[in-house]
């Protein structure tokens, strides 16, 4: 039996690798090589890596070393100085503002997808909310065929899941699904194959794969049609900021990567991780 | 097999006169690789130990079992329904995949022309060396939107045991078609001069013979539907609910770790280390199972 072990030991022995290597390279600093510490959101965590990487690349005296932790531990480690940059998934609070340095690089917008066959054109928040409670289970209270809705949601601790259960004012565990989906690309493929679903999905991703001819649609949220025009000019509300902060006002490396990270040089990388970037093309 | 033993280091000791000895090179190598191998099980084992053991010290194994849901984020744990949920789907895909992998490798042995038995052979280890992750997309771009029409919402515990059975069916086929090949020539032979028909042979004399075969093949493939978990995770729906139907959606704990684990963090983190620490438990159970029955099972005597 051991010769055939499961994947899950095969996971294991993957990610204990992973971890070994990631303690070996932070240990292997010289003196001459000037290393960022940049902590925080996991939403960002993944774009900064990439960002770094490449800023790495460029400028072979630095070592970034991005740990992840949430916003929160963002905001902590670089008020204690034990980061030189955080990562936060949202604006920054009026009371933050006068304390810290906040700097966006990209932004996120999540748009509900349905199915392009779908007649329903609209559907306001209300009806959203009552959706995902279950209580409106078919689509012709809303103005759609006579077809129960299956509804799409993400898994637990995913930040999209966060923040449209923020937006919705919804708790986890109020929302009755019939499919639970891991990233983007799951929830597309799920909604384009049940014409009677409806899910979310960040709206960088879902704008790729309509112009691909995956046969889904974005629906407008309060009234607002998402596209990434609308979530970069801050139009569209179920949107936020990712955002990089300071201690005090950044200079040096520090400077020189946040100026990096929002140049059009990083684009095609924000668009790789289906935000959408600041600046118009 | 211990006569394997002197036949392998008999010629050395005769060999005296030669330079170096590669017999003891040979020897250590394989000895240093049957401990890494043997400290990586261990290794992975504490570290699932270590992993859990925050949330079991705070908390025990209570939460588990008790709480009212899976709702990491708000600190409930209940992960009864996705214990559940591993089990249907593998006792599922296994009652299904057996006999049909057992038939299978009986027509390739018995009944197929020789030719037609080895491209029929190749196909079927073609089958074996699929990705899971494909299986998992074909699920859920074909599988899931068929049964959704039959029945909504389509991602269920019966597209789930579609896919792990023709996932693991390659499995149960390779090995029954092993086990009867290597049921002893003279059996056969034997069987036919005392006229029995091919039917009876294979029932009375060929399915005895190869019984341990068959059987190993059998835990092998619910060690590997127990494991899978793209495929799954693809098309099971990942509703964490006991399924009251096979049309219901369900959740598996390998599943589980994989959707959430990049997300989890401390207490939310431990548990699935926890989850990850009960499928060690089962996979060792069913081991050890395994080792009982073959034991006790008298294994094919070969004095050829």
């Amino acid at each position: 039996m051991i010769i055939n072990s499961n994947n899950l030991t095969k996971l294991l022995i993957a990610s204990t690798i992973i971890g070994l290597q990631s303690c070996s390279q932070s240990g292997q600093n010289t003196p001459t090589i000037q290393k960022l510490t940049i902590t925080g959101s996991s939403t960002v965590a993944p774009l900064v890596g990439e960002i770094a990487k490449r800023f790495e690349a460029e400028n072979s005296e630095v070592r970034i070393d991005v740990q992840t932790g949430g916003s929160s531990r963002g905001i902590a480690d670089v008020e204690s100085a034990v980061a030189d940059i955080g990562m936060v998934s949202r604006a920054l609070k009026e009371e933050e503002k006068g304390k810290l340095y906040g700097f966006v690089i990209a932004k996120d917008g999540i748009g509900i997808i349905v199915h392009s066959s779908n007649p329903v054109k609209e559907i306001n928040d209300e009806q959203v909310v009552a959706i995902y409670q279950g209580q409106i289970d078919n689509w012709k209270e809303v103005g759609g065929k006579d077809a129960p809705i299956t509804v799409v949601n993400k898994a637990e601790g995913r930040s999209t899941l966060e923040l449209f259960l923020k937006y919705f004012q919804l708790k986890n565990s109020q929302i009755k699904a019939k499919v639970v989906i891991g990233d983007n690309q799951q929830g597309i493929k799920t909604v384009a194959g049940n014409e009677n679903a409806i899910g979310y999905v960040s709206v960088g991703a879902a704008e790729y794969e309509i112009d691909l001819g995956v046969p889904i649609k974005l629906l407008p949220v309060g009234g607002v049609e998402a596209t990434s025009e609308t979530v970069r000019d801050g139009s569209f509300p179920l949107s936020r900021p990712l955002t990089v902060i300071t201690k005090n006002q950044p200079e040096g490396k520090t400077l020189e990567f946040i100026q990096f990270a929002q140049s059009e040089e990083v684009h095609d990388l924000v668009k790789g991780q289906n935000l959408i970037p600041v600046q118009a093309k | 097999m211990t006569w394997l033993k002197d036949k392998i280091s008999s010629p050395s000791k005769l060999n005296k006169s030669s330079q170096f000895d590669w017999d003891w090179v040979l020897v250590w190598v394989l000895r240093i690789m049957a401990a890494i191998t043997g400290a990586i099980v261990l290794l992975i084992v504490i570290f699932l130990i270590l992993e859990s053991l925050p949330f079991l010290q705070v908390k025990g194994i209570g939460p588990f079992f008790t709480d009212q849901r899976w709702n990491p984020t708000e600190g409930l744990y209940n992960f009864t329904p996705m214990l559940w949920g591993t089990l249907l789907a593998t006792m599922g895909s296994v009652v299904v995949a057996t006999p049909l992998g057992i038939i299978s490798a009986l027509f390739c042995q018995y009944y197929a022309p020789v030719a037609i038995g080895n491209l029929y052979r190749r196909l079927i280890e073609l089958l074996a060396g699929i990705p899971s992750v494909v299986y998992g997309f074909w699920g859920l771009v074909v599988l899931v939107p068929l049964i959704n029409r039959l029945h909504p919402p389509g991602a269920s515990l019966l597209a789930g045991i579609i896919i792990l059975t023709i996932m693991i069916l390659p499995t149960i086929a390779l090995v029954a078609d092993a086990s009867f090949g290597k049921v002893p020539q003279e059996y056969l032979l034997g069987a036919t001069s005392l006229g029995l028909s091919k039917w009876g042979t294979i029932c009375n004399v060929v399915f005895p013979a190869a019984k341990s075969g068959l059987f190993t093949g059998v835990i092998l493939t619910v060690g590997r539907a127990i494991g899978e978990t793209m495929a799954v995770l693809m098309v099971c729906g990942n509703v964490v609910e006991t399924p009251s139907s096979i049309f219901d959606p369900i959740r598996t704990l390998t599943a589980n770790i994989a959707l959430e684990m990049a997300y989890a963090l401390g207490n939310h983190r431990s548990a699935l280390f926890v989850s990850g620490l009960a499928l060690m438990a089962i996979i060792v159970l069913l081991a050890v199972a395994a080792e009982v029955i073959t034991v006790t099972s008298s294994p094919v005597t070969k004095n050829s």
